[in-house]
């Protein structure tokens, strides 16, 4: 059977942001991970769309690669980062510094594919979940989170002002 | 009629099991903060895309609910974490988390 256009959308992204999530966590310039980090989520993002998620896909893009992005680019470029943080973090990644979270996290993820790779497969994605569902089920059953959520956001409003505050 | 095209929900939860041990490797091993809450948006965002797969998978609204609400706590810890990197490196002059980690007043 031919893949069809969105299988092939699917497992391009997919490995789009398996490989840039692995640069932004290998890399050494903090920038370059940043843009790294940027393209992973616009694969995630078209990952969304592929599965009939467009609300979260928008999102994910306007929020994360827009918002949340942005920011750390902000702060990278306040602390005005130079050659020195790449000479230090080549220091610092050494192979004998890698070899024990990587041993660590690949057992972790060997456990998670042994319990997801089963003999028979469930189909995802085969209807388009539209903004209007969500911004129903959202202020209906989850009002009380959208309150909550607002309460966080407060919250951390507060705390990053009082954190950033010059002495 | 044509059949529906659709990807299996396991291909996306593997996706995510992979984004999330690649985030906490680099947990574990950066020092620099910077790259760590890097790694921290990682893996909130594999754990989004688990809900955001899960909920297509059932054809609910729900999971794209949990992923609006995981984004609204990125958007709070990463304006906390950036407000606390700054901090860091207005007192030490550097980024190495381990700098922070005398209990000097």
């Amino acid at each position: 059977m031919m893949p069809t256009i969105i299988e092939i959308c699917f497992y391009a992204a997919a490995a789009v942001a398996v490989l840039s999530t692995f640069l932004v966590v290998t890399g050494k310039n903090p920038v370059h991970a940043l843009l790294y980090l940027v393209v992973s989520l616009f694969a995630v993002a078209m990952i969304f769309f592929t599965l009939g998620a467009p609300f979260a896909g928008a999102l994910e893009i306007i929020v994360y690669a827009g918002a949340i992005m942005v920011l750390f680019v902000f702060v990278v470029m306040m602390l005005n980062l130079g050659e020195a943080v790449v000479q230090q973090e080549k220091l610092w990644l050494t192979p004998r510094a890698w070899i024990g979270p990587a041993l660590l996290s690949s057992v972790l993820l060997g456990l998670l594919l042994y319990v997801l790779v089963p003999s028979d497969l469930h189909m995802a994605g085969a209807t388009t979940i539209s903004p209007k569902q969500v911004g129903i089920v959202l202020y209906g059953p989850y009002l009380l989170a959208v309150e909550l959520a607002s309460m966080l956001l407060l919250g951390a409003l507060v705390a990053a002002y009082h954190l950033g505050k010059h002495e | 009629m044509t059949e529906v095209t659709a990807i299996p929900m396991e291909h996306g939860l593997i996706l995510a099991a992979v984004l999330f041990a690649l985030g906490f490797a680099g947990v574990l091993v950066r020092r620099n903060i910077i790259f760590m809450l890097m790694s921290i948006e990682v893996m909130m965002n594999s754990a989004a895309l688990a809900f955001v797969v899960a909920g297509s998978r059932w054809q609910q609204a729900d999971g794209q609910i949990m992923f609006i609400l995981i984004l609204t706590l990125a958007a709070a810890e990463a304006s906390v974490g950036l407000a606390l990197v700054l901090q860091l490196y207005r007192r030490f002059q550097t980024l190495d988390v381990d700098a922070a980690g005398e209990m000097r007043g």
